[in-house]
Protein backbone atom coordinates (compact mmCIF):
# COMPACT_ATOMS: atom_id res chain seq x y z
CA UNK A 1 0.00 0.00 0.00
CA UNK A 2 1.43 3.55 -0.93
CA UNK A 3 1.64 6.27 1.78
CA UNK A 4 -1.26 8.03 0.82
CA UNK A 5 -3.61 4.94 1.67
CA UNK A 6 -7.16 5.61 0.00
CA UNK A 7 -9.56 6.69 2.74
CA UNK A 8 -13.70 5.12 2.58
CA UNK A 9 -15.48 8.44 2.09
CA UNK A 10 -18.71 9.07 2.29
CA UNK A 11 -19.81 8.22 -1.57
CA UNK A 12 -17.73 4.88 -1.04
CA UNK A 13 -20.14 4.03 1.44
CA UNK A 14 -23.20 5.16 0.22
CA UNK A 15 -22.47 2.78 -2.68
CA UNK A 16 -21.52 -0.36 -0.45
CA UNK A 17 -24.49 0.67 1.14
CA UNK A 18 -26.58 0.81 -2.30
CA UNK A 19 -25.26 -2.26 -3.84
CA UNK A 20 -26.39 -4.24 -0.63
CA UNK A 21 -29.22 -3.22 -0.38
CA UNK A 22 -30.30 -3.52 -4.12
CA UNK A 23 -28.37 -7.77 -4.20
CA UNK A 24 -30.85 -8.27 -0.97
CA UNK A 25 -33.83 -6.54 -3.09
CA UNK A 26 -33.16 -8.63 -6.29
CA UNK A 27 -32.86 -11.73 -3.97
CA UNK A 28 -35.85 -11.62 -2.69
CA UNK A 29 -37.59 -10.74 -5.92
CA UNK A 30 -35.64 -13.72 -7.75
CA UNK A 31 -36.86 -16.44 -4.79
CA UNK A 32 -40.38 -16.59 -5.02
CA UNK A 33 -40.07 -16.66 -8.94
CA UNK A 34 -37.36 -19.93 -8.51
CA UNK A 35 -39.66 -21.64 -5.20
CA UNK A 36 -43.40 -21.40 -7.46
CA UNK A 37 -42.07 -24.29 -9.73
CA UNK A 38 -40.98 -26.71 -5.57
CA UNK A 39 -44.06 -28.87 -5.08
CA UNK A 40 -47.09 -27.25 -4.42
CA UNK A 41 -49.33 -27.50 -1.25
CA UNK A 42 -51.84 -29.67 -4.02
CA UNK A 43 -49.00 -31.56 -4.34
CA UNK A 44 -47.39 -32.28 -0.46
CA UNK A 45 -51.28 -32.79 0.16
CA UNK A 46 -50.58 -36.13 -1.42
CA UNK A 47 -47.60 -37.04 0.49
CA UNK A 48 -49.59 -40.27 2.50
CA UNK A 49 -51.00 -42.77 1.20
CA UNK A 50 -52.98 -45.73 2.79
CA UNK A 51 -53.16 -49.26 1.52
CA UNK A 52 -55.30 -51.94 2.64
CA UNK A 53 -52.95 -55.12 1.94
CA UNK A 54 -55.82 -57.93 3.47
CA UNK A 55 -56.44 -59.49 0.07
CA UNK A 56 -52.55 -60.26 -1.03
CA UNK A 57 -52.19 -63.69 -1.59
CA UNK A 58 -48.74 -65.08 -0.65
CA UNK A 59 -46.47 -64.89 -3.61
CA UNK A 60 -47.79 -61.81 -4.54
CA UNK A 61 -47.88 -58.35 -4.93
CA UNK A 62 -49.48 -55.23 -5.88
CA UNK A 63 -48.78 -51.95 -7.14
CA UNK A 64 -50.27 -48.60 -5.92
CA UNK A 65 -49.54 -45.24 -6.46
CA UNK A 66 -47.60 -42.81 -3.97
CA UNK A 67 -46.76 -39.17 -4.96
CA UNK A 68 -47.41 -40.40 -8.65
CA UNK A 69 -44.74 -43.28 -8.52
CA UNK A 70 -45.56 -47.11 -8.44
CA UNK A 71 -45.27 -48.80 -5.13
CA UNK A 72 -44.65 -52.60 -5.00
CA UNK A 73 -46.21 -54.48 -2.02
CA UNK A 74 -45.31 -58.48 -2.08
CA UNK A 75 -45.90 -60.74 0.58
CA UNK A 76 -43.47 -63.28 -0.03
CA UNK A 77 -43.51 -66.91 0.91
CA UNK A 78 -41.07 -68.49 3.28
CA UNK A 79 -39.09 -70.17 0.64
CA UNK A 80 -38.66 -66.43 -1.13
CA UNK A 81 -37.46 -65.35 2.02
CA UNK A 82 -34.98 -67.33 2.62
CA UNK A 83 -33.55 -67.81 -0.98
CA UNK A 84 -33.26 -63.19 -0.25
CA UNK A 85 -31.42 -64.24 3.14
CA UNK A 86 -28.91 -67.10 1.59
CA UNK A 87 -27.63 -64.65 -0.18
CA UNK A 88 -23.94 -63.32 0.49
CA UNK A 89 -23.15 -60.09 1.02
CA UNK A 90 -20.00 -59.70 -1.04
CA UNK A 91 -22.09 -61.02 -4.31
CA UNK A 92 -24.23 -57.68 -4.05
CA UNK A 93 -23.02 -54.67 -5.70
CA UNK A 94 -25.01 -52.28 -2.86
CA UNK A 95 -24.44 -54.45 0.11
CA UNK A 96 -27.54 -54.59 2.28
CA UNK A 97 -29.39 -57.43 4.22
CA UNK A 98 -32.72 -58.23 3.40
CA UNK A 99 -33.31 -58.08 6.96
CA UNK A 100 -32.88 -54.23 6.52
CA UNK A 101 -35.18 -54.15 4.07
CA UNK A 102 -38.72 -55.38 6.03
CA UNK A 103 -40.29 -54.60 9.27
CA UNK A 104 -39.29 -56.32 12.40
CA UNK A 105 -41.74 -59.18 12.68
CA UNK A 106 -43.19 -58.38 9.28
CA UNK A 107 -40.60 -60.41 7.17
CA UNK A 108 -43.08 -61.45 4.38
CA UNK A 109 -43.78 -58.03 3.22
CA UNK A 110 -41.59 -55.90 0.88
CA UNK A 111 -42.61 -52.76 0.53
CA UNK A 112 -40.19 -50.98 -2.05
CA UNK A 113 -40.29 -48.16 -4.51
CA UNK A 114 -41.02 -49.51 -7.53
CA UNK A 115 -38.63 -47.29 -9.69
CA UNK A 116 -35.15 -49.01 -11.12
CA UNK A 117 -32.45 -47.02 -9.50
CA UNK A 118 -30.43 -46.16 -12.95
CA UNK A 119 -32.67 -43.83 -14.99
CA UNK A 120 -36.26 -44.43 -13.39
CA UNK A 121 -38.00 -46.92 -15.44
CA UNK A 122 -41.11 -49.32 -13.69
CA UNK A 123 -39.00 -52.93 -13.33
CA UNK A 124 -41.10 -56.33 -13.99
CA UNK A 125 -42.27 -58.58 -12.04
CA UNK A 126 -41.18 -62.35 -11.66
CA UNK A 127 -38.65 -61.49 -14.72
CA UNK A 128 -34.73 -61.44 -14.67
CA UNK A 129 -32.14 -63.90 -13.69
CA UNK A 130 -32.52 -63.39 -9.51
CA UNK A 131 -36.30 -64.89 -9.62
CA UNK A 132 -37.44 -61.10 -9.10
CA UNK A 133 -37.52 -57.93 -10.86
CA UNK A 134 -35.72 -56.61 -14.35
CA UNK A 135 -36.01 -53.69 -15.91
CA UNK A 136 -36.49 -53.71 -19.38
CA UNK A 137 -35.37 -50.33 -20.12
CA UNK A 138 -31.27 -50.80 -20.00
CA UNK A 139 -31.62 -54.66 -18.23
CA UNK A 140 -31.33 -54.42 -14.26
CA UNK A 141 -31.90 -57.46 -12.85
CA UNK A 142 -33.17 -57.34 -8.92
CA UNK A 143 -33.18 -60.46 -6.65
CA UNK A 144 -36.33 -61.07 -4.27
CA UNK A 145 -35.69 -58.46 -2.17
CA UNK A 146 -35.35 -55.92 -4.76
CA UNK A 147 -31.63 -55.56 -4.45
CA UNK A 148 -29.36 -54.91 -7.44
CA UNK A 149 -27.76 -58.17 -8.66
CA UNK A 150 -26.88 -57.18 -12.89
CA UNK A 151 -27.25 -54.47 -14.57
CA UNK A 152 -26.06 -50.78 -15.02
CA UNK A 153 -28.15 -49.43 -12.16
CA UNK A 154 -26.03 -48.37 -9.22
CA UNK A 155 -28.23 -49.26 -6.26
CA UNK A 156 -31.34 -51.40 -4.81
CA UNK A 157 -34.77 -50.21 -5.12
CA UNK A 158 -35.56 -47.90 -2.47
CA UNK A 159 -37.61 -48.68 0.56
CA UNK A 160 -39.77 -45.87 1.35
CA UNK A 161 -40.77 -44.64 4.77
CA UNK A 162 -43.76 -46.65 5.62
CA UNK A 163 -45.61 -48.08 8.89
CA UNK A 164 -48.24 -50.88 9.78
CA UNK A 165 -51.74 -48.90 10.87
CA UNK A 166 -52.85 -52.55 11.91
CA UNK A 167 -52.38 -56.05 10.66
CA UNK A 168 -54.03 -55.24 7.14
CA UNK A 169 -53.01 -51.63 6.35
CA UNK A 170 -50.18 -49.86 5.79
CA UNK A 171 -49.35 -46.16 5.60
CA UNK A 172 -46.88 -44.81 3.07
CA UNK A 173 -45.00 -41.62 3.63
CA UNK B 1 -25.40 8.57 -33.02
CA UNK B 2 -21.97 8.55 -31.72
CA UNK B 3 -19.12 8.63 -34.72
CA UNK B 4 -16.73 7.29 -32.32
CA UNK B 5 -14.96 4.66 -32.88
CA UNK B 6 -14.76 2.01 -30.20
CA UNK B 7 -11.87 -0.24 -30.10
CA UNK B 8 -12.30 -3.43 -27.23
CA UNK B 9 -8.75 -3.27 -25.31
CA UNK B 10 -8.32 -6.75 -25.19
CA UNK B 11 -7.30 -9.03 -28.44
CA UNK B 12 -9.61 -11.86 -27.44
CA UNK B 13 -12.49 -9.08 -27.36
CA UNK B 14 -11.48 -7.43 -30.35
CA UNK B 15 -11.86 -10.74 -32.02
CA UNK B 16 -15.35 -11.01 -31.10
CA UNK B 17 -16.52 -7.80 -31.60
CA UNK B 18 -15.29 -7.95 -35.12
CA UNK B 19 -17.86 -10.61 -35.99
CA UNK B 20 -20.40 -9.74 -33.74
CA UNK B 21 -19.75 -5.95 -32.14
CA UNK B 22 -22.28 -6.18 -29.28
CA UNK B 23 -19.26 -4.32 -27.68
CA UNK B 24 -19.77 -1.20 -30.35
CA UNK B 25 -23.36 -1.53 -29.44
CA UNK B 26 -22.71 -1.46 -25.82
CA UNK B 27 -20.76 1.18 -25.97
CA UNK B 28 -22.92 3.15 -28.09
CA UNK B 29 -25.73 2.77 -25.43
CA UNK B 30 -23.49 3.70 -22.59
CA UNK B 31 -21.74 6.61 -24.34
CA UNK B 32 -25.05 7.86 -26.56
CA UNK B 33 -25.28 11.86 -25.82
CA UNK B 34 -28.31 12.94 -24.21
CA UNK B 35 -29.52 16.27 -23.68
CA UNK B 36 -28.51 17.00 -20.65
CA UNK B 37 -31.65 18.94 -19.32
CA UNK B 38 -34.24 15.75 -19.55
CA UNK B 39 -36.60 16.16 -16.61
CA UNK B 40 -38.41 13.30 -14.80
CA UNK B 41 -40.96 13.09 -17.06
CA UNK B 42 -38.53 11.21 -19.48
CA UNK B 43 -37.65 8.91 -17.07
CA UNK B 44 -40.82 6.57 -18.61
CA UNK B 45 -38.93 5.18 -20.96
CA UNK B 46 -37.41 2.89 -18.80
CA UNK B 47 -39.93 2.22 -16.62
CA UNK B 48 -41.75 1.21 -19.09
CA UNK B 49 -38.93 -1.60 -20.10
CA UNK B 50 -39.17 -2.57 -16.45
CA UNK B 51 -42.73 -3.12 -16.68
CA UNK B 52 -43.03 -5.17 -20.41
CA UNK B 53 -40.10 -7.35 -18.39
CA UNK B 54 -42.14 -7.94 -15.17
CA UNK B 55 -44.88 -8.71 -17.28
CA UNK B 56 -43.03 -11.13 -19.33
CA UNK B 57 -41.10 -12.85 -16.42
CA UNK B 58 -44.58 -13.61 -14.36
CA UNK B 59 -46.57 -14.32 -17.13
CA UNK B 60 -44.30 -17.19 -18.08
CA UNK B 61 -44.27 -18.45 -14.62
CA UNK B 62 -47.88 -17.87 -14.07
CA UNK B 63 -47.98 -20.02 -17.65
CA UNK B 64 -46.62 -22.90 -15.69
CA UNK B 65 -49.50 -23.01 -13.59
CA UNK B 66 -52.73 -21.90 -15.29
CA UNK B 67 -54.85 -24.02 -17.79
CA UNK B 68 -56.48 -22.76 -20.55
CA UNK B 69 -59.91 -24.78 -20.52
CA UNK B 70 -63.34 -23.42 -19.87
CA UNK B 71 -64.10 -25.82 -17.20
CA UNK B 72 -60.27 -25.58 -15.59
CA UNK B 73 -59.52 -21.93 -16.15
CA UNK B 74 -61.10 -20.15 -13.14
CA UNK B 75 -59.99 -23.16 -11.04
CA UNK B 76 -56.48 -23.17 -11.93
CA UNK B 77 -56.06 -19.13 -11.29
CA UNK B 78 -57.61 -20.24 -7.26
CA UNK B 79 -55.16 -22.66 -7.29
CA UNK B 80 -52.02 -20.55 -8.11
CA UNK B 81 -53.38 -17.89 -5.44
CA UNK B 82 -53.90 -20.69 -2.57
CA UNK B 83 -51.90 -23.32 -3.69
CA UNK B 84 -48.86 -22.23 -5.63
CA UNK B 85 -45.59 -21.02 -3.68
CA UNK B 86 -45.79 -17.36 -4.02
CA UNK B 87 -48.34 -18.14 -6.66
CA UNK B 88 -50.72 -15.16 -5.18
CA UNK B 89 -47.49 -12.48 -5.30
CA UNK B 90 -46.72 -13.22 -8.62
CA UNK B 91 -50.79 -13.64 -10.27
CA UNK B 92 -51.12 -10.21 -8.08
CA UNK B 93 -47.82 -8.56 -9.52
CA UNK B 94 -48.96 -9.77 -13.17
CA UNK B 95 -52.51 -8.36 -12.71
CA UNK B 96 -51.45 -4.93 -11.20
CA UNK B 97 -48.20 -5.29 -13.34
CA UNK B 98 -50.68 -4.51 -16.38
CA UNK B 99 -52.29 -1.28 -14.52
CA UNK B 100 -48.89 0.28 -13.40
CA UNK B 101 -47.68 -0.10 -17.36
CA UNK B 102 -50.92 1.60 -18.58
CA UNK B 103 -50.10 4.33 -15.89
CA UNK B 104 -46.76 4.29 -17.34
CA UNK B 105 -47.57 4.50 -21.00
CA UNK B 106 -49.72 7.49 -20.57
CA UNK B 107 -47.67 9.66 -19.21
CA UNK B 108 -45.21 8.66 -21.55
CA UNK B 109 -47.83 9.46 -24.46
CA UNK B 110 -48.92 12.98 -22.69
CA UNK B 111 -45.18 13.86 -22.10
CA UNK B 112 -44.90 13.32 -26.39
CA UNK B 113 -47.63 15.72 -26.15
CA UNK B 114 -46.35 18.63 -24.48
CA UNK B 115 -43.11 18.66 -25.70
CA UNK B 116 -43.55 17.84 -29.28
CA UNK B 117 -41.86 14.73 -29.45
CA UNK B 118 -43.78 13.04 -32.40
CA UNK B 119 -42.74 16.08 -34.73
CA UNK B 120 -40.45 15.86 -37.11
CA UNK B 121 -37.82 13.98 -37.41
CA UNK B 122 -39.49 11.84 -34.63
CA UNK B 123 -42.93 10.17 -36.62
CA UNK B 124 -41.24 6.80 -36.68
CA UNK B 125 -40.68 6.81 -32.92
CA UNK B 126 -44.27 8.19 -32.53
CA UNK B 127 -46.11 5.26 -35.00
CA UNK B 128 -44.14 2.40 -33.43
CA UNK B 129 -44.98 3.66 -29.59
CA UNK B 130 -48.57 3.60 -31.30
CA UNK B 131 -48.15 0.22 -32.13
CA UNK B 132 -47.02 -1.29 -28.95
CA UNK B 133 -50.24 1.01 -27.51
CA UNK B 134 -52.38 -0.94 -29.71
CA UNK B 135 -50.66 -4.40 -28.92
CA UNK B 136 -50.80 -3.65 -24.75
CA UNK B 137 -54.04 -3.13 -25.26
CA UNK B 138 -54.90 -6.10 -27.23
CA UNK B 139 -53.27 -8.31 -24.64
CA UNK B 140 -53.92 -6.67 -21.77
CA UNK B 141 -57.71 -7.73 -23.46
CA UNK B 142 -56.98 -11.14 -23.69
CA UNK B 143 -55.21 -11.83 -20.27
CA UNK B 144 -58.47 -10.48 -18.87
CA UNK B 145 -60.15 -13.11 -20.24
CA UNK B 146 -58.14 -16.52 -19.15
CA UNK B 147 -59.05 -16.01 -15.33
CA UNK B 148 -62.61 -17.34 -17.18
CA UNK B 149 -64.46 -15.07 -14.17
CA UNK B 150 -67.73 -13.05 -15.03
CA UNK B 151 -66.00 -10.26 -16.02
CA UNK B 152 -63.46 -11.93 -18.31
CA UNK B 153 -66.55 -13.51 -20.32
CA UNK B 154 -68.61 -10.64 -20.75
CA UNK B 155 -66.00 -8.26 -21.51
CA UNK B 156 -64.59 -10.98 -24.01
CA UNK B 157 -68.36 -11.14 -25.38
CA UNK B 158 -68.85 -7.27 -25.49
CA UNK B 159 -65.53 -6.61 -27.24
CA UNK B 160 -65.42 -9.02 -29.39
CA UNK B 161 -69.47 -8.19 -30.67
CA UNK B 162 -67.77 -4.91 -31.36
CA UNK B 163 -66.43 -6.61 -34.54
CA UNK B 164 -69.97 -7.65 -35.78
CA UNK B 165 -71.27 -3.70 -36.16
CA UNK B 166 -68.87 -4.30 -39.83
CA UNK B 167 -71.43 -4.40 -42.37
CA UNK B 168 -72.21 -7.64 -44.15
CA UNK B 169 -69.05 -10.05 -42.73
CA UNK B 170 -69.54 -8.39 -39.54
CA UNK B 171 -71.46 -11.91 -37.83
CA UNK B 172 -68.70 -14.02 -39.83
CA UNK B 173 -66.11 -12.38 -38.15
CA UNK B 174 -67.13 -12.75 -34.84
CA UNK B 175 -67.53 -16.23 -35.04
CA UNK B 176 -64.57 -16.99 -36.43
CA UNK B 177 -62.97 -14.81 -33.47
CA UNK B 178 -65.19 -16.88 -30.89
CA UNK B 179 -64.75 -20.50 -32.93
CA UNK B 180 -67.64 -21.21 -32.21
CA UNK B 181 -71.15 -19.37 -31.64
CA UNK B 182 -70.27 -18.02 -28.74
CA UNK B 183 -67.29 -17.65 -26.71
CA UNK B 184 -66.69 -20.47 -25.53
CA UNK B 185 -63.42 -22.77 -24.70
CA UNK B 186 -62.16 -22.72 -28.52
CA UNK B 187 -61.96 -18.43 -27.89
CA UNK B 188 -60.54 -19.10 -24.90
CA UNK B 189 -57.81 -21.16 -26.08
CA UNK B 190 -56.77 -18.69 -28.79
CA UNK B 191 -56.76 -16.14 -26.24
CA UNK B 192 -54.43 -17.96 -24.05
CA UNK B 193 -52.25 -18.56 -27.43
CA UNK B 194 -52.09 -15.06 -28.69
CA UNK B 195 -51.54 -13.25 -25.36
CA UNK B 196 -48.42 -15.22 -24.95
CA UNK B 197 -47.24 -14.52 -28.29
CA UNK B 198 -48.38 -10.35 -28.00
CA UNK B 199 -45.39 -9.29 -25.61
CA UNK B 200 -42.52 -10.93 -27.75
CA UNK B 201 -43.88 -9.13 -30.50
CA UNK B 202 -43.98 -5.66 -28.34
CA UNK B 203 -40.54 -6.75 -27.30
CA UNK B 204 -39.20 -6.33 -31.21
CA UNK B 205 -41.18 -2.93 -31.10
CA UNK B 206 -40.00 -1.75 -28.59
CA UNK B 207 -36.50 -2.41 -29.93
CA UNK B 208 -37.46 -0.76 -32.94
CA UNK B 209 -38.50 2.24 -30.97
CA UNK B 210 -35.58 2.25 -29.34
CA UNK B 211 -33.52 2.37 -32.43
CA UNK B 212 -35.32 4.77 -34.17
CA UNK B 213 -34.97 6.84 -30.67
CA UNK B 214 -31.13 6.82 -31.48
CA UNK B 215 -31.32 7.94 -34.71
CA UNK B 216 -32.18 11.90 -34.16
CA UNK B 217 -31.36 11.48 -30.57
CA UNK B 218 -33.90 12.62 -27.57
CA UNK B 219 -36.05 15.19 -28.17
CA UNK B 220 -35.94 17.46 -24.56
CA UNK B 221 -38.08 19.81 -22.23
CA UNK B 222 -36.57 23.01 -24.77
CA UNK B 223 -36.93 21.20 -27.98
CA UNK B 224 -34.71 22.13 -30.05
CA UNK B 225 -32.28 20.72 -32.13
CA UNK B 226 -28.87 19.83 -30.68
CA UNK B 227 -25.46 19.07 -31.29
CA UNK B 228 -24.30 15.80 -30.39
CA UNK B 229 -21.59 15.53 -28.48
CA UNK B 230 -21.42 18.91 -27.36
CA UNK B 231 -22.06 20.70 -23.62
CA UNK B 232 -25.59 20.48 -24.01
CA UNK B 233 -25.12 16.58 -23.96
CA UNK B 234 -24.02 14.00 -21.10
CA UNK B 235 -23.42 10.52 -21.36
CA UNK B 236 -26.32 7.79 -20.61
CA UNK B 237 -24.19 6.20 -18.51
CA UNK B 238 -23.90 7.09 -15.57
CA UNK B 239 -26.15 10.58 -15.50
CA UNK B 240 -29.36 9.27 -17.33
CA UNK B 241 -28.88 5.57 -15.63
CA UNK B 242 -29.22 6.95 -12.25
CA UNK B 243 -31.90 9.26 -12.93
CA UNK B 244 -33.69 6.46 -14.56
CA UNK B 245 -32.80 4.51 -11.36
CA UNK B 246 -34.05 6.74 -8.82
CA UNK B 247 -37.42 7.01 -11.45
CA UNK B 248 -38.18 3.58 -11.49
CA UNK B 249 -37.12 3.02 -7.44
CA UNK B 250 -40.69 5.30 -6.92
CA UNK B 251 -42.63 3.92 -9.38
CA UNK B 252 -41.63 0.23 -7.45
CA UNK B 253 -42.85 1.90 -4.50
CA UNK B 254 -46.19 3.02 -5.48
CA UNK B 255 -46.66 -0.52 -7.65
CA UNK B 256 -45.48 -2.50 -4.07
CA UNK B 257 -48.12 -0.63 -2.64
CA UNK B 258 -50.74 -1.83 -5.00
CA UNK B 259 -49.30 -5.28 -4.73
CA UNK B 260 -49.45 -5.67 -1.27
CA UNK B 261 -51.71 -3.43 0.05
CA UNK B 262 -54.74 -3.43 -2.26
CA UNK B 263 -54.41 -5.76 -4.81
CA UNK B 264 -58.01 -5.98 -5.69
CA UNK B 265 -58.52 -2.35 -5.86
CA UNK B 266 -58.06 -1.46 -9.91
CA UNK B 267 -60.17 -5.18 -10.81
CA UNK B 268 -63.92 -5.99 -10.44
CA UNK B 269 -64.90 -8.27 -7.46
CA UNK B 270 -67.57 -9.93 -10.22
CA UNK B 271 -64.07 -11.95 -11.30
CA UNK B 272 -64.00 -13.44 -8.54
CA UNK B 273 -67.35 -15.19 -9.74
CA UNK B 274 -66.72 -18.06 -12.37
CA UNK B 275 -68.17 -17.45 -16.24
CA UNK B 276 -71.75 -18.43 -16.45
CA UNK B 277 -73.03 -17.86 -19.98
CA UNK B 278 -76.50 -17.30 -18.97
CA UNK B 279 -76.09 -13.97 -16.30
CA UNK B 280 -74.56 -10.37 -17.56
CA UNK B 281 -73.27 -8.61 -14.40
CA UNK B 282 -75.60 -5.75 -13.68
CA UNK B 283 -72.98 -2.94 -14.02
CA UNK B 284 -70.03 -4.32 -16.83
CA UNK B 285 -67.32 -2.12 -17.08
CA UNK B 286 -63.50 -2.64 -19.06
CA UNK B 287 -60.76 -2.24 -16.85
CA UNK B 288 -59.78 1.44 -15.96
CA UNK B 289 -57.01 1.79 -18.74
CA UNK B 290 -60.26 1.52 -21.77
CA UNK B 291 -62.29 3.50 -20.02
CA UNK B 292 -62.29 6.73 -22.43
CA UNK B 293 -62.51 4.81 -25.37
CA UNK B 294 -65.38 3.25 -23.93
CA UNK B 295 -67.17 6.14 -22.84
CA UNK B 296 -66.65 7.59 -26.43
CA UNK B 297 -68.29 4.13 -27.65
CA UNK B 298 -71.37 4.35 -25.64
CA UNK B 299 -71.76 8.35 -26.70
CA UNK B 300 -73.00 7.94 -30.35
CA UNK B 301 -76.19 6.04 -30.32
CA UNK B 302 -75.29 3.64 -33.03
CA UNK B 303 -73.79 0.78 -33.00
CA UNK B 304 -71.62 0.89 -36.26
CA UNK B 305 -70.94 4.63 -35.63
CA UNK B 306 -69.80 4.50 -31.91
CA UNK B 307 -67.74 1.54 -32.91
CA UNK B 308 -65.98 3.26 -36.16
CA UNK B 309 -65.46 6.69 -33.32
CA UNK B 310 -63.51 4.55 -30.41
CA UNK B 311 -61.11 3.20 -33.03
CA UNK B 312 -61.03 6.81 -34.84
CA UNK B 313 -60.08 7.97 -31.13
CA UNK B 314 -56.77 5.46 -31.87
CA UNK B 315 -55.93 5.97 -35.33
CA UNK B 316 -56.34 9.70 -35.68
CA UNK B 317 -52.85 9.77 -33.32
CA UNK B 318 -50.80 7.70 -36.02
CA UNK B 319 -51.56 10.79 -38.56
CA UNK B 320 -50.62 13.55 -35.06
CA UNK B 321 -47.38 14.67 -36.48
CA UNK B 322 -49.03 15.86 -39.58
CA UNK B 323 -51.88 17.62 -37.98
CA UNK B 324 -49.75 19.42 -35.54
CA UNK B 325 -48.74 22.50 -37.87
CA UNK B 326 -46.38 24.24 -35.55
CA UNK B 327 -42.51 24.95 -35.97
CA UNK B 328 -41.82 24.73 -32.09
CA UNK B 329 -41.98 21.39 -30.70
CA UNK B 330 -42.08 22.47 -26.57
CA UNK B 331 -45.12 23.52 -25.06
CA UNK B 332 -43.18 25.37 -23.11
CA UNK B 333 -42.72 27.90 -26.13
CA UNK B 334 -46.58 27.89 -26.77
CA UNK B 335 -48.56 29.51 -24.79
CA UNK B 336 -51.65 29.03 -26.22
CA UNK B 337 -51.26 25.39 -27.36
CA UNK B 338 -49.99 24.24 -23.77
CA UNK B 339 -53.53 25.64 -22.53
CA UNK B 340 -55.31 23.48 -25.09
CA UNK B 341 -53.00 20.74 -24.01
CA UNK B 342 -54.62 20.57 -20.34
CA UNK B 343 -57.55 20.79 -21.52
CA UNK B 344 -57.25 17.68 -23.74
CA UNK B 345 -55.60 16.16 -20.33
CA UNK B 346 -59.09 17.07 -18.23
CA UNK B 347 -61.28 15.79 -21.47
CA UNK B 348 -59.73 12.35 -21.61
CA UNK B 349 -59.88 12.26 -17.35
CA UNK B 350 -63.22 12.98 -17.61
CA UNK B 351 -64.18 10.28 -20.87
CA UNK B 352 -62.37 7.50 -18.30
CA UNK B 353 -64.45 8.78 -15.34
CA UNK B 354 -68.03 8.83 -17.53
CA UNK B 355 -67.09 5.72 -18.77
CA UNK B 356 -67.34 4.05 -15.54
CA UNK B 357 -70.55 5.12 -14.82
CA UNK B 358 -74.06 4.12 -15.95
CA UNK B 359 -74.41 5.79 -19.71
CA UNK B 360 -77.38 7.63 -18.86
CA UNK B 361 -78.65 11.41 -18.22
CA UNK B 362 -75.62 14.01 -17.26
CA UNK B 363 -72.58 10.97 -18.16
CA UNK B 364 -74.16 10.60 -21.34
CA UNK B 365 -74.01 14.82 -22.10
CA UNK B 366 -70.86 14.50 -20.67
CA UNK B 367 -69.77 11.80 -22.46
CA UNK B 368 -70.66 13.29 -25.75
CA UNK B 369 -68.98 16.85 -24.77
CA UNK B 370 -65.44 15.03 -24.05
CA UNK B 371 -65.82 12.85 -27.48
CA UNK B 372 -66.55 16.15 -29.64
CA UNK B 373 -64.08 18.21 -27.74
CA UNK B 374 -61.60 15.13 -28.21
CA UNK B 375 -61.64 14.96 -32.10
CA UNK B 376 -62.14 18.54 -32.54
CA UNK B 377 -58.29 18.56 -30.34
CA UNK B 378 -56.97 16.78 -33.01
CA UNK B 379 -58.58 17.73 -36.27
CA UNK B 380 -58.84 21.58 -35.34
CA UNK B 381 -57.11 22.86 -32.87
CA UNK B 382 -54.16 21.47 -33.81
CA UNK B 383 -53.74 22.78 -37.27
CA UNK B 384 -55.45 25.60 -36.61
CA UNK B 385 -53.24 26.82 -33.57
CA UNK B 386 -49.90 25.74 -34.52
CA UNK B 387 -50.79 28.02 -37.72
CA UNK B 388 -52.04 31.27 -35.78
CA UNK B 389 -49.65 30.81 -32.51
CA UNK B 390 -46.97 33.77 -31.78
CA UNK B 391 -45.24 31.40 -30.03
CA UNK B 392 -42.21 32.63 -27.07
CA UNK B 393 -38.61 33.14 -28.26
CA UNK B 394 -36.64 29.92 -28.49
CA UNK B 395 -33.14 29.61 -26.70
CA UNK B 396 -30.16 28.71 -29.14
CA UNK B 397 -28.90 25.84 -26.76
CA UNK B 398 -29.73 24.64 -24.17
CA UNK B 399 -27.10 25.51 -21.94
CA UNK B 400 -28.23 29.40 -22.64
CA UNK B 401 -30.57 29.98 -20.54
CA UNK B 402 -28.48 28.77 -17.48
CA UNK B 403 -25.77 30.78 -18.47
CA UNK B 404 -27.63 34.15 -19.20
CA UNK B 405 -29.95 33.37 -16.82
CA UNK B 406 -32.96 33.45 -19.28
CA UNK B 407 -33.89 33.08 -22.63
CA UNK B 408 -32.18 36.62 -23.80
CA UNK B 409 -34.53 37.93 -26.60
CA UNK B 410 -31.30 39.59 -28.48
CA UNK B 411 -29.49 35.68 -28.02
CA UNK B 412 -32.69 33.81 -29.48
CA UNK B 413 -33.75 33.41 -32.51
CA UNK B 414 -37.56 33.95 -33.21
CA UNK B 415 -39.73 31.22 -33.44
CA UNK B 416 -41.44 32.05 -36.77
CA UNK B 417 -40.53 35.34 -39.11
CA UNK B 418 -44.22 36.86 -38.70
CA UNK B 419 -43.21 37.37 -35.25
Amino acid sequence: MSKEEKKVNRRDFLFTASYTVGAVGIGAVIWPMIDQMNPDKAQQALATTEVDISSIEPGKSITVLWRGKPIFIKKRTSEEIAEARAVKLDDLPDPQKDEDRVKDGKDEWLVMLGVCTHLGCVPLKDKGDFNGWFCPCHGSHYDVSGRIRKGPAPTNMEIPKFEFVDSNTIKIG
Amino acid sequence: MSENEYTPKSKAARWFNDRLPLLTLGAHLTDYPTPKNLNYWWTFGGILTFCLITQIVTGIVLAMHYVAHADLAFASVEHIMRDVNYGWLIRYIHSNGASMFFLAVYIHIFRSLFYGSYKSPREVIWIIGLMIYLLMMAAAFMGYVLPWGQMSFWGATVITNLFSAIPLVGDSITTWLWGAYSVDNPTLNRFFSLHYLIPFLILGLVVLHIWALHVPGNNNPVGIDIKKPSKDTVPFHPYITIKDAFALLVFMIIFAGFVFFTPNVLGHSDNYIPANPLVTPAHIVPEWYLLPFYAILRSVPDKLGGVILMFSAIFILFVLPWLDTSKVRSAVFRPIYRQFFWILVIDVLMLGYVGAMPAEGIYLVLARVGTIYYFLHFIVVMPVVGYLEKTDPIPMSISEPVLTGGAEPSLARKADDKA
